[in-house]
């Protein structure tokens, strides 16, 4: 046989661990730049509002009675509540949308039939603002928890349908020839080709449906319900208490970005794609 | 590694992608015995490819048979398997899961697959790349991986088409030697679909030349020379001109076959 078959270069190219590592460091660097910025930005603003008479009542907002909120709030339990009652919200109408997002995409991907007959209802279901679905929802479902649950399964169900039919239609029909020619199954084709294939757009779709999910979970807490952030920010509007509502506001947008960085993760450790930026 | 060829029977056959579309071939007739390497040979769009995919079953005829053994074959088998142009390799596998794939379909236990996926990698010098990823190969390399993954089923029956069209000279050379040369000392039958005639004449028994439109063969020529088989080779230079004479007389006739079908449905 031949000696040829190191021969030939069709791989990528391989970046160094060296020159990985410094834009590591370098997007690290810039990321906590950013931040400072931004962290200043709102302690400058809060030091304006404390040094004018007319505005020093809403000092309150400024980053460091904010920070100072902290300790107060997790003392009382509340912060832990809030976050847990939103969380259980988010998830489970997360977990909604995966569980028939998924399938939906994958008949959406695939047959062209299903495709044409649910286009246009789909179209005309994703324009409507999911919260103009709430009274319906509240005379639907006894609890309230489960009516936001609705709205926001309703909210981030579409990227996830939507990514994963995008997913589908990318994936090379010769993998499905090749695959039948080794006589995989029906359920070994779904198992082993095209879940793996699309994983990396399932991932992709999740990720913007927590962005819609998160944004449609605060305003709809506003309504109704006694507990999580969004509930948490409108009691402390009403209570005048502006440190615990900025508090609540900054721990929406840490959890936020920390769930968001969760599925940046996933999306880059079920990708096959080379050369992939998340 | 135990394979043993198949003998191949065609009758008659016979595909059309759309009912009232125009046959891609039709009466095709085609016997191979056990452990023949087959050349069919013809120009783009004469039908080659498709009957290759119909022999493989993954098109099913709209008219005649197929029988291997005296079996009627009717559908997709791990006992007849296809290269394909491209390697398809699966991007997010490495080579070792690329080539047991097919093994995993069939329910093979772990250490029995591995076992029978490093023999596999060791025909076709890969076994160092086994735990690399399929996307740092080269596209020789990708197609060594397709072959391995051929091999690993013990195959009665390798189709090719076309397979090593898009690689450079000296891995495309190095392959058509190899994938002869495995197939000789394992037994099973080659049946390779090209428009390249060194390739034919390197690789094959015996050549068909396939023309016209619908495609038929036209021309018969067995491929009588020992291994292996140089480029260089005055048998093989000769070979060639035979076949690329006979390659050209049979286009030539097919061309004026179907001057005559299309003149008579004129009248």
């Amino acid at each position: 046989m031949s000696l040829e078959v190191a021969a030939g270069g069709g791989g990528d190219p391989v970046q160094g661990n060296a020159p990985r590592a410094a834009a590591r460091l370098r997007g690290a660097q810039n990321f906590a730049i950013g931040l400072a910025i931004l962290a200043a930005l709102w302690w400058l603003g809060g030091a304006l509002l404390a040094a004018n008479p007319r505005t020093a009542g809403f000092a309150n907002f400024g980053l460091l009675p904010t920070l100072a909120a902290f300790p107060g709030l997790w003392e009382a339990g509340k912060l832990q509540s809030a976050i847990a009652a939103s969380g259980y919200r988010l998830g489970s109408g997360l977990l909604i949308a995966v569980i028939v997002g998924v399938p939906i995409g994958i008949l959406v991907g695939q047959s062209r039939r299903f495709r044409d007959l649910s286009n246009s209802s789909f179209q005309f279901l994703r324009m409507i603002s999911p919260l103009s679905w709430m009274p319906i929802a509240v005379y639907v479902f006894k609890q309230w928890d489960d009516s936001i649950v609705f709205l926001v399964a309703f909210a981030s169900v579409w990227p996830v349908i939507y990514q994963t039919a995008a997913g589908l239609a990318k994936v090379d029909p010769a993998w499905f020839k090749v695959a039948r020619n080794l006589g995989a199954s029906r359920w070994q084709m779904l198992s082993r080709i095209v879940m793996p294939a699309i994983n990396f757009d399932i991932f992709t779709g999740i990720r913007l449906a927590l962005g819609v999910a998160w944004v449609v979970l605060v305003p709809a807490e506003l309504l109704g319900v006694t507990s999580g952030l969004g509930y948490a920010i409108k009691d402390a509007r009403e209570t005048l208490s502006y440190s615990h509502l900025t508090a609540m506001v900054l721990t929406i947008g840490v959890i936020g970005f920390a769930l968001d960085a969760l599925c940046a993760h996933f999306v880059r450790k079920y990708s096959w794609h080379r050369g992939d930026t998340v | 590694m135990s394979i043993r060829g198949v003998n191949i029977r065609v009758e008659d056959l016979g595909f059309r992608y759309s009912t009232r579309g125009e046959p891609a071939f039709r009466r095709l007739d085609l016997a191979s015995p056990r452990g023949e390497a087959l050349a069919i040979i013809g120009r783009s769009g004469c039908g080659k490819s498709t009957l290759l995919h119909v022999i493989a079953g993954l098109n099913k005829p709209t008219e005649g048979t197929i029988h291997f053994d005296d079996k009627r074959i009717d559908g997709p088998s791990s006992r007849w398997v296809m290269m394909f142009q491209a390697p398809h390799l699966f991007p997010w596998m490495k080579v070792s899961q690329n080539v047991g794939v097919g093994l995993g379909f069939a329910g093979w236990p772990e250490a029995e697959k591995r076992e029978r996926v490093a023999e596999a990698l060791r025909l076709v010098e890969l076994t160092e790349f086994a735990e690399t990823n399929v996307q740092d190969l080269s596209g020789g390399q990708q197609q060594r991986v397709a072959l391995a993954r051929s091999l690993v089923m013990e195959p009665e029956l390798l189709l090719l088409d076309e397979p090593f069209s898009a690689l450079d000279a000296f891995t495309r050379a190095s392959l058509q030697r190899d994938v002869r040369s495995i197939a000789k000392r394992l037994g099973f039958n080659l049946i390779i679909v090209t428009h390249d005639i060194d390739e034919a004449v390197l690789m094959a028994d015996r050549a068909l030349i396939m023309a016209g439109k619908p495609g038929k063969f036209m021309h018969e020529m067995s491929v009588p020379l020992p291994d292996p088989r140089q480029r260089q080779d005055p048998e093989v230079q000769a070979m060639r001109a035979r076949l690329m004479d006979a390659f050209q007389t049979a286009a030539r006739a097919a061309g004026g076959v179907r001057e005559e079908e299309a003149a008579s449905s004129a009248h």
